[in-house]
């Protein structure tokens, strides 16, 4: 920043102005912080708490004046600087060795934790696990949403209608996780077409009222046929899947025919092993079908429909793929869900989930995979990593659980990330035909479709 | 018009005709877009659709482009070199959208979905608001154009997955294809460069040949030269005469710009208030007196205004002379068998520079009140105040008034056609009736 000294005059204002805001917090929080009532014997006892509402009136002070240096006065506000540092360029140019480490790092996970962690190497992969799961359900939304377009906030239901179908085929006929990972998907695929039929006509917001309320459907139906699904009971026994046959059980399963110890990692490696391969397909997929006349049209579905319709595509037709390919790969990760928890029941499949399945791609960037691997990490990661905060006791108290504060922390997150990169973390678009030059696509250029 | 046909030779797309549009009605709610409109679309030719502003021009090609269902009428485009008369006849009695032959096919393209429209009828078009896909590249435009023959080429999806050999023939195919049409339209540079960042002219161009990458018979384009200067239009005149050349495309368009329309089309379609008023080659719609008039936006209100136009306008004028000329030698004998002065009580100065016959007038109303002229669609107050300088005060001296008056007065308002057009002597009939029914609904009670 050039005008790197504050003119004498601005720190005087803000010196004066924060004042004002501290003497308000100090009013407002005089009795909220310095006055405090307990029941005691025969009435209230009274304590005091001087020092805690100086030190809050200290905080207001202190937060005012630096936004006021920095942000509200300033004629160059820190958050203009972030936005000129962090330019696309710089970006692309990380993420081109971004995507190689990252597979390379998702690859040999397992063995690096076990390495680095031995102690905790069963939390972690576990947890690698969940991320990987909603990598896969970002990657999945993203055909629906960064590429076609078509805002879906019930795109949950399809993980769960994965999840319950492998679960009551197991329960009902004793199917195993690799004969009903297929069923599954083909069903979830069906449920997309059947949503997709009522909401072809719709646009914007009403597209996206018709998503949420089928998600809530599916839920709903989940959690009042008792009789079929087990309902708020849910369905538990769901059995884990077998590596050619092979249990991962303590006599005559993996373990014992490749002559290794028994040890339970074992089946979280496969696990994470599992969601690994199931999240690469779907990469794979996604990004030989943009490269396919069906993604192009997508991506075109997204820029103008009415020029579509005028160049002899079948909108109707090109709709509903895109909302059965997703929501098979919905179903994929459902069916996974149910066989790594071995327990489903409707609590998993709430509305939350379909938000934080979009913030990942709305976050990450509508269309973009490897921004859908960085929001995925960074959010779900983050909120685990919240638990672990151990420390954060010892200054606050006991009583303090970070976890409570997840949300706020995950407001605040997204907030900062739509100042600084309204469009998602990578947001320019990569072109899905070259005739001499490949030139990223800044992104507003790019349409963002219905409903946004 | 009919008299045109008549004179001169028989005309392109009167006998080779890739698309008609017969007796095609739009009404939207209770407005009415286009009235009973045909005109035909001659196979190779350039036809142009004109009118002013409002005119119906692009209700008729979203009618044609099946993004409107016309309320009446049909449109037929034919594949192959006949009329096909018989099937298309056959195939509007059966139902059906299309009858597809082995080198002919017949469309029936008010049954078809837009996209069908495209995708069978290979009719392409282009938007009057430009309409690109602005994220994706130039070549992505063209690429998305050919949706249909890559679809099949990647065994609907499945064989481009696996990437098969086929698929990446087609796909080669495709993008020399698309890099034909950038080279035609002098965008191969910006091939890589997102529709959105090229500038206007460019993606006008970058709209005809994503059209042209559907390889349509017929391309219909909606203002194709809006926004364009003199240069870039000289272009797009060039690139439209190529197509309709080297790749025998048959282009119908909307244009304002008459130096374009008058340039390059070889036929002239003209609309106002969703009627045809005119249709025929550029000389016969330059000099059609319907044309000016309505180009001139001659209205009751304005009238005023109009004449002193006209003063600029010797075209008219001598238009109208030679018309009278020609009249007169025809009809000579009628026209002076009754003389004008006699028949009118009024003398108005220059009646005899009008062709046709003035009106008979009344110096007075009959009764003591006159009829209310404004009443007839078409009259405003400024024209009834003409009229009843001419001593036309009644509907039923209106209703009387044969052609040569009617034409008389067409001249003498400076509207030539609209009196035939807004027919004033059938609502005048209707409204005398009327006055006279009242009147005698009077009498009777007193």
């Amino acid at each position: 920043m050039t005008s790197a000294a504050p003119h004498p005059s601005l720190l005087a204002e803000s010196v004066k102005d924060a004042a004002v805001a501290a003497f308000l917090a100090a009013v407002l929080g005089f009795f909220f912080f310095a006055l405090r009532t307990d029941i005691g014997t025969g009435g209230l006892d009274l304590t005091y708490r001087w020092g805690l509402w100086f030190t809050a009136t200290a905080i207001v002070f202190a937060v005012r004046l630096a936004l006021n240096l920095l942000v509200f006065k300033t004629r160059n506000p820190v958050t203009q600087h972030i936005k000129i540092t962090a330019s696309e360029s710089t970006l692309s140019g990380i993420g081109r060795v971004l995507g190689p480490v990252l597979l390379i790092v998702a690859a040999t996970l397992p063995f690096l934790v076990m390495w680095l962690f031995p102690n905790r190497d069963r939390q972690f992969i576990d947890l690698a696990i969940l991320i990987m799961t909603y990598v896969m359900l970002g990657w999945g939304l993203n055909i629906v949403v960064g590429l076609a377009g078509l805002l879906d906030l019930g795109y949950v239901a399809f993980y769960a209608v994965g999840a319950y179908s492998f679960a009551l085929m197991a329960q009902y006929f004793g199917f195993g996780f690799w004969m009903a990972l297929p069923l599954a998907g083909l069903l979830a695929a069906m449920w997309g077409v059947i949503l997709g039929f009522p909401v072809l006509r719709l646009r914007g917001d009403y597209l996206a009222i018709v998503t949420l309320a089928f998600g809530e459907i599916i839920r709903v139906v989940l959690l009042n046929w008792y009789e079929f699904t087990g309902g708020p009971d849910g369905i538990s026994g769901i059995p884990k899947p077998s590596f050619f046959g092979l249990e991962f059980s303590r006599t005559g399963g993996f373990a014992e025919f490749f002559g290794l110890p028994y040890d339970s990692i074992h089946r979280f490696v496969y696990l994470y092993y599992i969601i690994l391969l199931l999240a690469l397909i779907t990469n794979f997929v996604t990004l030989r079908l943009r490269r396919l006349p069906i993604g192009r049209a997508w991506e075109a579905l997204r820029e103008d429909e009415i020029a579509c319709r005028s160049l002899g595509i079948n909108t109707t037709n090109t709709k509903l793929t895109a909302f059965a390919i997703g929501a098979m790969f919905g179903g994929f990760a459902g069916s996974f869900f149910a066989t790594r928890q071995g327990f489903i029941s409707p609590e998993s499949f709430t509305f939350l989930e379909s938000a934080i399945i979009l913030a990942i791609v709305v976050l990450g960037g509508l269309g973009s995979q490897i921004g859908v691997v960085i929001a995925s990490v960074v959010m779900i990661g983050g909120i685990e990593l919240l638990r672990n905060l151990g420390f954060l006791k010892e200054i606050f108290g006991p009583d303090f659980e970070p976890t409570q504060y997840r949300m706020l922390i995950f407001g605040l997150a997204m907030v900062l990330i739509m100042v600084w990169k309204p469009r998602g973390i990578i947001s320019s678009r990569n072109p899905s035909a070259v005739y001499k030059e490949r030139k990223k696509i800044g992104s507003d250029m790019v349409a963002q479709g219905e409903g946004h | 018009m009919e008299t045109a046909m008549n004179t001169t030779p028989a005309h392109n797309w009167d006998h080779n005709v890739v698309l008609s549009v017969e007796h095609l009605t739009m009404r939207f709610g209770g407005l009415l877009a286009v009235n009973d409109l045909s005109f035909n679309v001659g196979r190779g030719d350039i036809t142009a659709l004109i009118g002013p502003n409002g005119a119906g021009k692009t209700t008729v090609f979203n009618c044609v482009t099946g993004f409107y269902k016309p309320t009446e009428g049909r449109i037929v485009m034919r594949h192959g070199n006949d009329l096909q008369s018989e099937k298309v006849e056959a195939l509007t009695r059966t139902g059906r959208q299309h009858d597809i032959g082995k080198d002919s096919a017949v469309f029936l393209l008010e049954r078809m979905p837009d996209f069908e429209i495209s995708k069978r009828a290979k009719v392409a078009r282009t938007f009057q608001n430009i309409r690109l896909f602005g994220g994706m590249t130039a070549l992505e435009n063209l690429l998305v154009a050919q949706h249909n023959p890559l679809m099949i080429a990647s065994s609907m999806t499945i064989g481009g997955i696996f990437n098969l050999p086929g698929f990446r023939k087609a796909r080669a195919e495709a993008i020399d294809f698309a890099a034909y049409w950038l080279e035609k339209t002098g965008l191969i540079e910006r091939a890589d460069d997102p529709a959105a960042d090229l500038p206007y002219g460019d993606q006008r161009r970058l709209e005809i040949a994503r059209a042209m990458c559907t390889r349509p018979h017929l391309l219909c384009l909606d203002e194709p030269a809006a926004g364009l200067n003199p240069r870039e239009s000289t272009e797009l005149n060039q690139l439209l005469q190529y197509i309709r050349r080297d790749h025998g495309t048959s282009i119908l368009l909307i244009e304002h710009d008459m130096g374009v329309v008058m340039e390059i089309s070889d036929h002239v379609v003209v609309l106002d208030y969703g009627e045809k008023i005119s249709d025929g080659n550029p000389d016969h719609v330059k000099n059609d007196p319907k044309v000016i008039s309505a180009y001139l936006g001659v209205d009751e209100e304005e009238v005023a205004t109009i004449e002193e136009i006209a003063e600029d306008l010797p075209e008219i004028a001598a238009k109208a002379a030679a018309l009278k000329e020609h009249k007169g030698e025809a009809s000579g004998q009628a026209a002076t068998a009754e003389p004008p002065a006699a028949a009118s009580e009024i003398v108005v100065e220059g009646a005899e520079n009008h062709p046709g016959a003035q009106p008979s007038g009344l110096r007075q109303p009959r009764s003591d009140k006159p009829d209310d002229l404004t009443r007839v669609k078409g009259i405003g107050s400024v024209n009834e105040r003409k009229l009843n300088a001419l001593g036309i005060w009644h509907y039923d001296q209106v209703a009387a008034w044969k052609k040569k008056e009617v034409e008389w007065v067409g001249s003498y308002l400076a509207f030539p056609g609209r009196i035939e057009r807004e027919d004033w002597v059938k609502q005048a009939k209707a409204l005398a009736k009327g006055v006279a029914g009242k009147k005698s609904g009077k009498g009777g009670k007193s």
